[in-house]
């Protein structure tokens, strides 16, 4: 079994995230290493690994990295907002491993020029902020950070901020805007924070699972990390299964695998013998998979070309009990809620859909509401294609179209029984 | 300067056009006379891409994109759809969802007929609705301020009010709070969106969400009457509309003049209109009887009094009248004052300021002088002039645009804190009577004034410069811009307040001018002259123009006094003030929107107003009035009309040839014209002296100064801004509470040069100790002498 990042907390699951134990184990001489380096030589490292991005969006590391522009001071931001349903995986990383993203931190900052880097919270993560913040202060006391970082004369900072509880400030401008204090919006991009983000300097926003790869890649280098997993799918990913399987759970795994291995072998199969009927296959935004997808191939680039996404890695399982009008209902309610209501058509077009589909799950619907869905989906995410089109200034409210559009590919028929028998049929 | 940005070609439409590069979409396409509907885009703020209303197409290298056209510059050779399905579909949505959660009660919305919201539905909005779900509620309008109301349900929550607040007007007092479908605009617990500009988010909202309530269900806005005017409440002379219905005047709107106000008002321009419907204006003319009361009379009979009474007093030899006034006018009235002043009366005894303004030879003459729009490309402001925000508040914004936006160097020197402050990169402060120190020491620049010294080396500069209180000598605003005058690339801009003072001295309106900035070689007496003149009997009479001695004269008690002993005085005004209450005859003169005319604003700006309401009673225009005055006493000042005078102004006084009506009515001239105008020029050139007073060194001294909102006649006439007057206290510093043994809120009694005064104390460490600020025309009279004496009231 490939381990790049659980294998600390499997083997030493009661003090992994203490400085003992990450030294005793290796920690902090990839560190080493680094200073040594040409922070240029560590960016084309992590280039050579083919690190795709893990917060959602697959955006190779090492390209992002070359765009940050010259202008000083320079940050880092690592984004461990994690808010959406069904993903559990940072959580993990900051709670049991936290010197791990710590040494990935100093590692990229030192790369990137950067002296001052953040780690924004989910609100709702006071246990993972506290060891993320006690390692930093372990790290501060062992002088890897500070004015100068093991002994190298290069200083580095780091800011934990905690939200204050919003899902939209997962998406990295209006994270920045919440760090500056301001209302949690997504900002219009262009400029994109590597050229204008934290105080209008160059910043980078990476994902806490991105960053915590980093000593790994410089202590094996890039091409061994390449090596691992199938084209455009390196290293290990990180899943959090959940919903009606056997065994949820967060799961390093190598991808490549089919999606019946991931729900069946992985997942030990659905709950209570039930069949299974549906699955979110990258987060709460993405277009749902059903059994015609079981024998396609779990990589980033088969999920997208499968007209869905990995996302954040969450996966969330539905067997056959499971309304799948209530659950397109939770997911825009999701949305609905977390909106963060600058654009006209999010927060309108979220509000209306959840408030078509409570009346449809109530009984109330009429055999006009899908296509009126459809259509006030269509004014969100124009053409209803994937990737999405938006008239929005952020992906959240298109993210609202997805469980709609999955509702019509695949479950018309349960609308219907809906609108004509005055409610759920499996109820 | 900067170079013209480069022009880039595009297409829209398949129409191709030309513009600078950086220009947004949304701007651009108008070159190919193309339309984006829009809400929240404004073209004086920032973008912010919010109500999505403003589509459009782009082509680009993945096909075509669509993208908010507020938010995106045009670049060479981008082609541009604004007329696909696909557009017309995600406009379609966007206006569908904003009226989802309209309450559509538009019959009793003060915006229905003029209304964005409502034209883009009628325009391309869907036939009915598919909503069939609850609509949001909230509790219909509440208060934010004493003048605005916001109704929450009619909200499409484009932030261009907060936007305006915390981006234009820098009091950020609205913002949003919660969000998603929960989002509201709101003010801040325990504060009131209490803004100097409030009413500019009630004409920018482009729905009836914010509504002011000195016109709240007044009108419907098919039934008023416009016309285009400009603002005569300061001497910025912000462009207005001025809007009335059956000859009530129900609003006054901001016109966009690039140059000067660019849209923008202070509330006190925007509400001030309702003085002109006030039931105390005068609508007939008043004589004294045998009784000593004023009482009604016939125009013949005031006229016929009027006349003999100057008349008489003419007789007694050269120079025995004098006139005040002029600076609230019209430059035609203005000019026919100094006419019948100079030639019916025999006098050069002419001023129309009150002791508390600069010298004319300066306002009129001073080179260099800036523009307002010089701000636009100055690298440093030095303001050392009354507090912008409480007496030019449209030149406040335009400031604090140059020191935010435009990222300037901003200098403020002043007694105390003040509006700019937070925007500025140094502030000073002196006690008055230490100015001059001030001014040596920001002269020499060295020590602890090294940096703001090498801010101000930085040009170009544009220094704004007046008194800033009643105890700053105008010699000293003469040095300090001596001194302004010779920074790097340096334009001054002197500045007082009086809506047309800078008209009236061009018209001649003061002892030591001729119309045109011309200078006069033999100067009469100035305001406190005149008045000492009617005090001792040197002089036998007196005619006042829109002038209140008793009220605004920097020693208001002496004016009274000087009033009472005035042989003979007449006085033009609107409103029976306490110096008209003095006069043995007051003629009702018509006002502002009541006459047509022009006003040069403080950067020498001529601008027209216009007439568009009858005015009280058998009130008649000024120059009409004294034509017959003058005509009764054997003479004529040549007014047959308001146009002829300014035929005659613009054939003859030097600086304003070629100033015509026509000119300034259409085209580039309604922006108006800085005199001199192209064909003008100025033959008094006024570089101004270091000839500052020497320091005055007191225990305590008395800073007053103007707040925006006071009991002068023209606030009080309007029932909105009479009520926003504070009431008057002493500012003390807290050393000086401590040094006397008081505290905040206690009463203090406050003995000046020209009263004294019992007054509550309110802590202020911004003063400088040894100084006590009392608020002008709020109701202490303690006169212009820098002396102050304070003691505990127990
Ligand atoms: C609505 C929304 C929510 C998001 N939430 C998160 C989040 O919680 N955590 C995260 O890492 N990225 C989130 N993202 C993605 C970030 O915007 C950004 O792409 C990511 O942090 C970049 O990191 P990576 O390149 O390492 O993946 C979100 C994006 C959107 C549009
Ligand atoms: S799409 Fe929704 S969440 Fe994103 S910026 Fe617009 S309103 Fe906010
Ligand atoms: S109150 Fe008016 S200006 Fe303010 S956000 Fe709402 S619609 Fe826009
Ligand atoms: S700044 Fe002066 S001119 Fe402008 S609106 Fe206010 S009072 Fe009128
Ligand atoms: S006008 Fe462009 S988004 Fe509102």
């Amino acid at each position: 079994m490939t381990r790049i990042l659980l294998s600390r907390m499997e083997a030493h699951p009661s003090d992994s995230h203490t400085l003992a134990r990450y030294e005793a184990t290796g920690g902090y001489a990839p560190l080493r290493k680094a200073l040594g380096m040409a922070p240029e030589d560590i960016v084309a490292e992590v280039k050579a690994a083919n690190l795709r991005g893990r917060g959602g969006a697959s955006f190779p590391c090492g390209v992002k990295w070359g765009f940050l522009a010259p202008a000083e001071p320079r940050y880092l931001v690592i984004n461990a907002d994690e808010s959406e349903p069904g993903t559990f995986k940072d959580r993990q990383l900051l709670e049991r491993d936290p010197h791990q993203l710590l040494e990935g931190i100093i590692i990229s900052s030192f790369a990137l020029g950067v002296h001052h880097a953040f780690v924004y919270v989910r609100g709702e993560y006071p246990r993972p902020a506290r060891r993320i913040q006690a390692a930093i202060d372990e790290a501060y006391a062992a002088g890897y950070l500070g004015a100068d970082v093991a002994g190298s004369g290069y200083s580095l900072d780091v800011t934990v901020h905690l939200g204050g509880g919003a899902y939209i400030c997962g998406e990295e401008t209006a994270l920045l805007n919440s760090l500056e204090g301001r209302r949690g919006e997504p900002r219009i991009k262009p400029p994109f924070p590597a050229v204008e983000g934290l105080y209008a300097k160059p910043t980078i926003v990476n994902n806490v699972e991105t960053i915590s790869n980093i000593p790994w890649i410089v202590e094996h280098g890039g091409a061994a990390y390449d090596a691992i997993g199938p084209e455009g799918s390196r290293g290990t990913k990180l899943f959090s299964l959940s919903g009606h399987v056997r065994k949820p759970g967060n799961y390093e795994l190598v991808m490549g695998m089919s999606w019946r291995e991931m729900i069946y072998d992985i997942g030990g199969g659905i709950r209570d013998g039930n069949a299974l009927k549906a699955w979110i296959p990258g987060g709460a935004s993405a277009p749902w998979f059903v059994e015609e997808h079981l024998d396609t191939p779990v990589t980033i680039d088969d999920i997208a070309s499968n007209l869905s996404m990995i996302g954040s890695g969450a996966i969330v399982v539905m067997d056959e009990t499971t309304c799948m009008v209530k659950a397109a209902l939770r997911v825009v309610r999701f949305f609905s809620h977390e909106s963060c209501g600058q654009c006209t058509p999010c927060r309108e077009g979220t509000t209306w859909l959840q408030q078509v589909l409570t009346r449809l799950e109530a009984g109330d619907g009429r055999d006009i509401d899908l296509d009126l869905l459809l259509d006030i989906s269509d004014n969100i995410s124009p053409g209803l294609a994937w990737p999405p089109g938006m008239t929005t200034i952020c992906p959240l409210g298109p993210s609202a179209v997805s469980p709609i559009t999955s509702l019509a590919k695949y479950f018309k028929d349960e609308v219907v029984a809906h609108v004509h028998e005055g409610g759920c049929p499996l109820a | 300067m900067p170079s013209q940005p480069d022009l880039v070609t595009f297409t829209v439409d398949g129409k191709e056009a030309q513009v600078p590069a950086g220009t947004l979409l949304i701007e651009a396409v108008k070159a190919a006379g193309v339309h984006i509907p829009h809400f929240c885009y404004h073209p004086r703020m920032k973008p912010v891409g919010m109500c999505r209303m403003c589509l459009v197409q782009v082509e680009g290298p993945r096909g075509m994109m669509l993208g908010t056209s507020c938010t995106m510059p045009v670049t060479e050779g981008m082609v541009v759809h604004t007329d696909t399905d696909t557009v017309a579909k995600a406009q379609e949505g966007v206006l569908e969802f904003l009226l989802l959660n309209h309450p559509l009660d538009c019959p009793v919305c003060d915006r229905g007929g003029e209304c964005p919201l409502q034209d883009q539905t009628m325009a391309a909005g869907p036939g009915e609705s598919r909503f069939v779900e609850e609509k949001r509620h909230y509790p219909k309008p509440i208060p934010i301020s004493d003048l605005v109301l916001l109704d929450r349900e009619r909200c499409i929550l484009c932030a261009r009010c907060t936007r305006f607040s915390d981006e234009i007007s820098g009091d950020p007092l609205i913002e949003f709070k919660d969000r998603g479908n929960a989002t509201q605009v709101n003010t801040f617990p325990d504060e009131p969106f209490a803004s100097y500009f409030s009413g500019n988010t009630v004409q920018i909202c482009p729905v009836g969400a914010l509504t002011a309530t000195p016109y709240r269900f007044r009108a419907r806005p098919w039934d008023l009457e416009a016309v285009e005017s400009t603002c005569p409440h300061c001497s910025v002379g912000c462009r207005i509309s001025v809007q009335a219905s059956r000859n009530e005047a129900l609003r006054f709107l901001g016109v966009d003049n690039g140059p000067v106000n660019q849209g923008w008002l202070c509330d006190k321009g925007r509400f001030g209109f309702e003085f002109l419907n006030s039931g105390d204006r005068l609508d007939t003319p008043l004589v004294r009887d045998e009784d000593g009361d004023l009482v009604e009379a016939s125009w013949a009979e005031a006229l016929d009094r009027a006349a003999a009474g100057l008349s008489a007093a003419a007789a007694e030899g050269p120079g025995r009248l004098a006139g005040l006034g002029g600076a609230r006018s019209t430059n035609e009235e203005a000019y026919a004052f100094g006419r019948f002043v100079r030639e019916t009366l025999g006098s050069n005894h002419l001023d129309a300021q009150l002791g508390d303004g600069l010298d004319p030879r300066v306002l009129a003459g001073i080179t260099p002088r800036a523009a307002i729009d010089d701000l636009e490309r100055a690298r440093t402001v030095l303001v050392w002039a009354p507090d912008l925000k409480e007496e030019l508040p449209v030149l406040y914004l335009r400031v604090r645009r140059a020191a935010t936006e435009l990222g300037a160097n901003l200098v403020v020197v002043h007694p105390r804190a003040t509006g700019l402050d937070p925007v500025a990169t140094h502030t000073l402060r002196y006690r008055p009577g230490a100015g001059t120190e001030m001014l040596r020491r920001l002269a020499d620049g060295s020590g602890d004034l090294a940096a703001v010294r090498a801010a101000l080396d930085e040009g170009p500069v544009v220094a704004i410069i007046g008194r800033p209180g009643l105890g700053d000598d105008p010699r000293l605003a003469e040095a300090v811009m001596a001194f302004a005058a010779g920074l790097p690339d340096a334009a001054v801009l002197p500045v007082t307040r009086r809506s047309n003072v800078y008209g009236a001295a061009d018209m001649g309106l003061a002892p030591t001018l001729l119309p045109g900035r011309v200078a006069n070689d033999a100067p009469g007496r100035d305001a406190a002259g005149i008045l000492e003149g009617l005090a001792s009997g040197d002089l036998g009479g007196l005619v006042l123009l829109g002038s209140d001695p008793a009220t605004d004269y920097v020693e208001p008690q002496q004016a009274a006094a000087a009033l009472d002993a005035a042989g003979f005085t007449v006085a033009i005004d609107l409103f029976l003030t306490p110096s008209a209450a003095k006069a043995d005859v007051v003629l009702p003169a018509l006002g502002f929107a009541e006459t047509e005319g022009t006003v040069t604003n403080l950067e020498g700006r001529v601008q027209k107003v216009n007439r568009l309401l009858p005015g009280p009673g058998s009130a008649r225009p000024a120059h009409e009035i004294l034509e017959d005055l003058a005509r009764r006493m054997g003479g004529s000042i040549g007014a047959a009309s308001a146009e002829a005078l300014a035929a005659e102004i613009a054939g003859t006084a030097p600086a304003y040839a070629g100033i015509t009506w026509e000119a300034l009515s259409w085209g580039a001239g309604r922006e108006g014209i800085v005199a001199p105008g192209p064909e003008g020029s100025q033959p008094l050139a006024v570089a101004p002296e270091d000839h500052a007073p020497p320091p005055a060194a007191r225990d305590l001294v008395l800073h007053q100064a103007r707040v925006l909102y006071d009991r002068g006649t023209l606030t009080q006439a309007g029932p909105s801004l009479a009520k926003l007057a504070k009431e008057p206290a002493a500012y003390v510093h807290p050393e000086d509470a401590t040094r006397f043994g008081i505290k905040a809120g206690a009463a203090v009694r406050l003995t000046g040069s020209g009263g004294s005064a019992e007054l509550p104390v309110v802590l202020d460490p911004s003063l400088v100790a040894g100084t006590v600020y009392v608020p002008l025309h709020l109701g202490a009279a303690l006169g212009a002498g820098l002396e102050i004496s304070m003691e505990a009231v127990t």
